[in-house]
């Protein structure tokens, strides 16, 4: 009658956490548009509405322009963690979970885990758009496999961020809208779509604070001359920072729950 | 304590801020029972069920299933039972087979196995039509089949159910016991939480009342509608003239006070007498009294409540 409680029942729950994670990224009309609709319509109306007044064609703009979006569409999927988070909770889905006979951290760890393909399936459909749309990288494909391995890291990191929001708060739509207003304002407000030149001082001085400037900084270089560059560590600690902060409080608050 | 007792509630006390949701409540559930723990809106059974599967810590008592403690001992506890809430907890972008499959593959079924349990749940729960489309199509009824079906998954030995029949018709409530009463006949235990008196007196084995979180009286059907007494006569008159007669040709035939308020008349009926209620209709007809209402009740929870309380000043 017991089920041994071993590692590999751990890992094959997480397994099928992260598939309902992705049955719900593709059934769910929301995270469908979040996840794969929007690095395809961003890239395109960046690339085709920006591109000649930016760089003076698409094709010189695409540079500058893949590594912001590349980040903006992981940062957008992250944003959904949280309210993903909050209906399961809210609608009682959660409290199933926690009684089956798993790890009581399985469900929680199974919506972060699943967090990973998805941000992943959004950062890919960015890259793609863009390399249809005439992009290629100069780089061999290490140095851009490094590149959308350091935006995914940062974007998982603000995963954490976001589940925090949606264990603590209680309304499903308003994280939902809260998030995404964050991450537009973060990547709206960094290098990631403009050069810093062109904007006023005070603003610029904004931008370079900006964790995401750092990020798109770094990626670029890892995407135009294959370097990992001093703005590249910055990224990554501001990524393990944010990780060490956000991970012990979501899972103090998911705790809490019970 | 029973060797047959797979759910032993010992001493458990629960409050909310200055609230106190559960009072000093024990009982304790033999296997292949069905029993029911009876109460109004806010008397408790809600944070009961959810201390007993392991969603809640109660501030003191004690709680084994099948002899694990669910506080100490919650992951062995919980391989023991399964749940339905009291809301449907079911995934609405996933289809009810997907719902099924994630529960099956949660609660360790192989994915072939998952495969076949999902599809012998849909069918038994006239929910194949309807298996691959999105949760959105599902009428109130069908959700609620379903989140019993996911309950299902692993065949739990003992299942916990909060007001499983709450809010639907009746043809899918019928349904519903005969899906809780086949699951009691294959040996399962099913504890059950509702508000309806006279479901809980049909269906359940034994009946514990709760009301603002204390114990007021456990036993089976029979035993608890004993203690309050029996059914009720009630009847209106149509003319508030003839409201004196029909009292008086009442109080003439039945033993109990007649109770009056404005055009109706209760009496509290005892064993035997609900056949000679026929002879009385004639003589109201021969005394020439119209009568807008004649029914023979069931005593209500209320009364119950009432008689119970009552009964311990
Ligand atoms: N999470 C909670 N926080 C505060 N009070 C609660 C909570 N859950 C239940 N209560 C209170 O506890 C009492 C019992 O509630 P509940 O167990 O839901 O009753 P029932 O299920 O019998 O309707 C009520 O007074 C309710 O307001
Ligand atoms: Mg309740």
């Amino acid at each position: 009658m017991n089920i041994e409680t071993s590692n590999t029942h751990n890992l094959k729950n997480m397994v099928t956490m992260t598939h309902r994670n992705l049955l719900k990224t593709l059934h769910n009309p929301d995270n469908f548009g979040d996840v794969i609709m929007e690095p395809v319509i961003f890239t395109l109306l960046f690339g085709f509405l920006f591109g000649g007044a930016i760089a003076g064609s698409v094709q010189s703009y695409l540079p500058i322009l893949v590594p912001g979006i590349l980040l903006q569409s992981i940062l957008n999927a992250a944003s959904g963690s949280g309210q993903q988070l909050r209906e399961d909770i809210n609608n009682g889905v959660f409290d199933r979970f926690k009684t089956l006979p798993i790890a009581p951290i399985v469900p929680l760890a199974g919506q972060l885990i699943g967090d990973i393909f998805r941000l992943l399936l959004a950062g890919s459909m960015a890259l793609v758009t863009a390399f249809l749309m005439g992009w290629r990288p100069v780089v061999g494909l290490p140095m851009v496999a490094a590149a959308l391995g350091l935006a995914l890291f940062i974007g998982w990191a603000t995963s954490w961020i976001f589940a925090l929001v949606g264990l603590v708060a209680k309304n499903a739509e308003m994280i939902g809208s809260l998030s995404m207003m964050i991450i537009l304002v973060l990547t709206f407000l960094s290098n990631a779509f403009v050069p810093t030149k062109t904007l006023p001082r005070f603003i610029q001085t904004i931008v370079n604070l900006n964790p995401v400037s750092y990020t798109v900084t770094a990626i670029r270089s890892i995407l135009q001359t294959g370097t990992w560059d001093l703005h590249a560590t910055v990224a990554l600690l501001c990524g393990l920072l944010i990780i060490s902060i956000f991970m012990p409080l979501s899972l103090l608050a998911y705790q809490k729950q019970n | 304590m029973n060797n047959d007792d797979v759910i032993q509630v010992s001493n458990i006390s629960k409050h909310f801020g200055k609230n106190a949701a559960v009072q000093d409540v024990s009982f304790s559930v033999e296997k292949g029972e069905i029993f029911g723990l009876l109460g109004p809106n806010g008397a408790g059974k809600t944070t009961l069920i959810r201390m007993m599967t392991t969603l809640l810590h109660p501030d003191t008592g004690q709680i084994l299933i099948n002899g694990f403690d669910t506080q100490t001992q919650g992951r062995n506890a919980r391989q023991q039972f399964s749940v339905t809430g009291q809301t449907a907890a079911i995934d609405q972008d996933l289809t009810a087979r997907e719902n099924l499959m994630i529960f099956a593959r949660l609660s360790g079924l192989g994915i072939p196995a998952a495969r076949s349990r999902a599809t012998e749940l849909l069918k038994a729960f006239d929910l194949v039509a309807s298996a691959d489309q999105t949760l959105e199509t599902f009428s109130g009824g069908m959700r609620r089949r379903l989140d019993l079906a996911v309950s299902l998954v692993g065949k739990p030995t003992i299942l916990f159910l909060d007001e499983p029949t709450t809010g639907l018709d009746p043809r899918t409530r019928a349904q519903m016991w005969q899906v809780i009463q086949s699951l009691v006949a294959t040996g399962s235990t099913v504890l059950l939480t509702t508000q309806y008196l006279e479901e809980a007196a049909q269906f359940a084995d034994r009946i514990a009342l709760i009301d603002h979180g204390q114990m007021k009286a456990i036993g089976t059907p029979d035993e608890l509608t004993r203690r309050v007494g029996g059914k009720r006569l009630r009847l209106q008159v149509t003319a508030a003239q003839s409201l004196k007669a029909a009292q008086v040709i009442l109080q003439k035939t039945e033993m109990n006070p007649v109770q009056v308020s404005e055009r109706t008349l209760t009496v509290s009926l005892d064993e035997g007498e609900v056949g000679q209620t026929a002879a009385l209709l004639q003589q109201f007809d021969e005394a020439g009294i119209a009568l807008s209402q004649f029914a023979i009740e069931p005593p209500s929870l209320d009364d119950v409540f009432l008689q119970m309380t009552v009964g311990k000043n």
